[in-house]
C-alpha cells in the first residue's frame, strides 16, 4: 500500500530521530527557508575544513518529510566536497522529478555519491504536493553553498 | 441521525466515495446548482445592463434576480448587495473603498488574532497608507473573542472594527450583535467577515448589527467567482468605487466621471452572470432545507466528532470544546505527527481534511503550532464521515507510535 511507500521505517525514524540536529558555533556557511504554503522550515550550518563538509547542524519545524529528509542529507554529505555535494543536489532532484520514466537520480551508472537511504524517499513522488516537503532542506543546501 | 436529511445524493462528486469534510475551504455543488448554470448558459446568457436584444434583457433579469435573492436570504435591501469576486474582494473594497477615505493619523483599526488573512492583510495595507494603527482583540484561552479585552481596547479614536463572524481556523463564533453595538457606541464602523457564518448560520442583517458584511458563493454550495458585499446603504454612500471602468459610471468625459447608483457604482465591468445564476440556486437548495436546521447539523456532527476526538491518543483540540457560540469547523493537532501527515494519511483512508496555517498564520502562533489539521461540515456531511476521520486518525497514531 502506498502509505507504506510514504512512511518507510527509515523516514519515520529519522523524523523521531533527527541526526545533527542544532546550530554550530561558527559556520563558513549558514542558510535557512522555509515553505511559505506550508509553513515547514529548515535552517543549516555548514562548516568545511580542506574543502570537505566537517560539521553540518540542521534546525527547523515540519512534517515528517521535510524534516527526515534534512536529516538524512544531513548525514550524507559529511565529508563531501562542494562538486560532491553538488552532484548529490542533482541526483535529489532527479530523484524526485516527474518526468516520466527519466530518474537520473537512481542511475547506477552515474559518478558521484550514491543516495543511499535517501532513496526512500522515492515513495513521495506518488504524493506531488508533498515533493515539496522532501526537497525543502535540499534547496537551503544549495543556499548555504552560495553563502 | 439527527432527523436531518441525507443528501449526499444531490452531490455528484460524492459518488467517488470520499469523506468530504474540507467545507470551511470550499463546498461541493448540488445537482440544482448544476443544472441552474447550465441551463442559464445554453438559453439565456449574455452580457447584463447593455443590450436592447431579447437575450441581454433575460440575462439582466436573471442577475438582478440573483441580487433580490440574495437580499431576501439577509433580510437586506437588494440595492444593498452588491456581487463581488469573493469575500476577499469583498473585504478589500471596504478596506481601501471605505478605509482611505475615512481613516488617517491617529485613527485606529480594530480587528481579532483570530482573523483569516483577508480581513487582516487589507487592513494594515491601508493602515499604512493612511497613517492609521492597527489593533488586535485576543483570544481566550479556549478560543473566543475576548470581550473584556476588546472593552479595554475600545476608545473614540477607533473607527473601524473587524472581525470574523466565525473562525475558519478554530469554529468561534463571536457574538457579533453585542461587539456591533460596542462598537457604534464610538461611532465605529463594524465590519464582518461571513465567509463562513452566512453558509452555516444564515444571518438576518437587521439584528446582525455590522455595517458591512462579506462572504463567497463558492462556500455555500454555489459556484466560485462571485461573492457578495452587503453593507448598509449609508455605509456604502461613505465608501468610494475601488474599481473603475464600465457599468459603474453616470457619465464619463476625457477627464472626469460620475458614479452610477449604488450597488451598481461598486460592480466595474461585466460582473460574473452565469455564477449569480449559481448562488441564486444555491440560496434556493439551502433555504429550502433552512437555515436553522443546516445549523443544528453542523452542530450535531460537531457534538459527536468532539466526544470522539477526545478520545483518540495524542490529539488535542484547538478551540472552544463545546458547543457554545461555535459552528462546525474543528482544529486538531496529535502529538508526534505534524499536520501535513495527518492529511496525507487521512486522504489515503479517503477523508479530506484541510491542513496547515488555514490563512491565519497569527492565530497559529498564538496557539503556538505551526500547523494544524481541519475538520469541517456541511449539509452532506454524516457520521460516517466521522467514523472515517477516527479511524484514519488512530491509523495514523498507530504509524507514528503516538500514544
Amino acid at each position: 500500500m502506498a502509505l507504506e511507500d510514504l512512511y518507510r521505517e527509515v523516514i519515520l525514524d529519522h523524523y523521531r530521530n533527527p541526526r545533527n540536529r542544532g546550530r554550530l558555533p561558527d559556520p563558513d556557511a549558514t542558510a535557512e527557508g522555509m515553505n511559505p504554503l506550508c509553513g515547514d522550515e529548515i535552517r543549516i550550518d555548514l562548516s568545511f575544513e580542506d574543502g570537505k563538509v566537517a560539521a553540518v547542524a540542521v534546525e527547523g519545524q515540519g512534517c515528517s518529510i521535510s524534516q527526515a529528509s534534512a536529516s538524512m542529507m544531513s548525514e550524507a554529505i559529511k565529508g563531501k566536497t562542494r562538486e560532491e555535494i553538488t552532484e548529490l543536489i542533482a541526483r535529489f532532484r532527479g530523484m524526485m522529478s516527474l518526468e516520466g520514466g527519466v530518474d537520473p537520480g537512481l542511475d547506477p551508472d552515474r559518478p558521484g555519491a550514491a543516495l543511499g537511504d535517501m532513496e526512500a524517499l522515492q515513495g513521495v513522488r506518488q504524493y506531488p504536493v508533498r515533493i515539496k516537503c522532501a526537497s525543502l532542506g535540499w534547496t537551503v543546501l544549495q543556499d548555504a553553498l552560495n553563502f | 441521525m439527527n432527523g436531518f436529511p441525507d443528501l449526499r445524493a444531490d452531490f455528484p462528486i460524492l459518488e467517488t466515495g470520499v469523506h468530504f469534510l474540507d467545507s470551511g475551504a470550499s463546498s461541493q455543488k448540488p445537482v440544482p446548482v448544476l443544472e441552474a448554470m447550465d441551463r442559464f448558459a445554453r438559453t439565456s446568457y449574455a452580457n447584463v445592463h447593455r443590450g436592447a436584444y431579447k437575450l441581454s434583457v433575460a440575462a439582466t433579469e436573471a442577475y438582478e434576480a440573483a441580487r433580490q435573492r440574495v437580499a431576501r436570504f439577509l433580510n437586506a435591501d437588494p440595492d444593498e448587495v452588491i456581487f463581488t469576486r469573493g469575500a476577499t474582494t469583498s473585504l478589500n473594497m471596504v478596506a481601501f473603498g471605505w478605509g482611505m477615505q475615512h481613516l488617517g493619523p491617529g485613527d485606529r483599526i480594530l480587528t481579532t488574532v483570530m482573523e483569516h488573512h483577508a480581513n487582516l492583510v487589507p487592513w494594515q495595507m491601508v493602515a499604512r497608507r493612511t497613517g492609521a494603527t492597527l489593533d488586535h482583540v485576543p483570544i481566550t484561552a479556549d478560543g473566543r473573542f475576548d470581550l473584556d479585552a476588546y472593552r479595554e481596547k475600545l476608545d473614540e479614536r477607533v473607527k473601524v472594527v473587524a472581525f470574523t463572524g466565525m473562525s475558519n481556523a478554530l469554529g468561534t463564533i463571536p457574538v457579533t450583535p453585542l461587539i456591533a453595538s460596542l462598537a457604534h457606541e464610538v461611532d465605529a464602523r463594524v465590519v464582518v467577515d461571513g465567509a463562513q457564518l452566512v453558509p452555516h448560520r444564515g444571518v438576518d442583517v437587521k439584528t446582525l448589527g455590522a455595517d458591512f458584511l462579506a462572504f463567497s458563493s463558492h462556500k455555500m454550495l454555489g459556484p466560485t467567482g462571485i461573492g457578495v458585499l452587503w453593507g448598509r446603504m449609508d455605509a456604502l454612500e461613505e465608501m468610494e468605487p475601488f474599481e473603475g471602468g464600465g457599468e459603474m459610471i453616470a457619465d464619463v468625459t476625457l477627464h472626469d466621471a460620475t458614479w452610477a447608483p449604488i450597488p451598481h457604482r461598486f460592480e466595474a465591468g461585466t460582473p460574473s452572470i452565469i455564477e449569480a445564476v449559481g448562488l441564486h440556486a444555491a440560496i434556493d437548495y439551502l433555504d429550502s432545507i433552512g437555515m436553522d436546521r443546516i445549523f443544528a447539523h453542523d452542530r450535531h456532527l460537531t457534538a459527536i466528532a468532539l466526544e470522539r476526538l477526545a478520545d483518540v491518543p495524542g490529539v488535542r483540540i484547538h478551540g472552544p470544546r463545546d458547543l457554545e457560540d461555535r459552528g462546525g469547523v474543528i482544529s486538531i493537532t496529535m502529538d508526534g505527527t505534524h499536520a501535513h501527515d495527518l492529511a496525507t494519511i487521512l486522504d489515503e483512508h479517503g477523508v479530506a481534511v484541510r491542513a496547515g496555517h488555514h490563512c491565519a498564520k497569527p492565530l497559529m502562533r498564538e496557539l503556538g503550532v505551526a500547523a494544524t489539521a481541519r475538520v469541517s461540515f456541511y449539509v452532506y456531511n454524516t457520521e460516517e464521515d466521522i467514523d472515517a476521520l477516527v479511524s484514519g486518525l488512530r491509523k495514523a497514531g498507530e504509524l507514528f507510535g503516538v500514544g
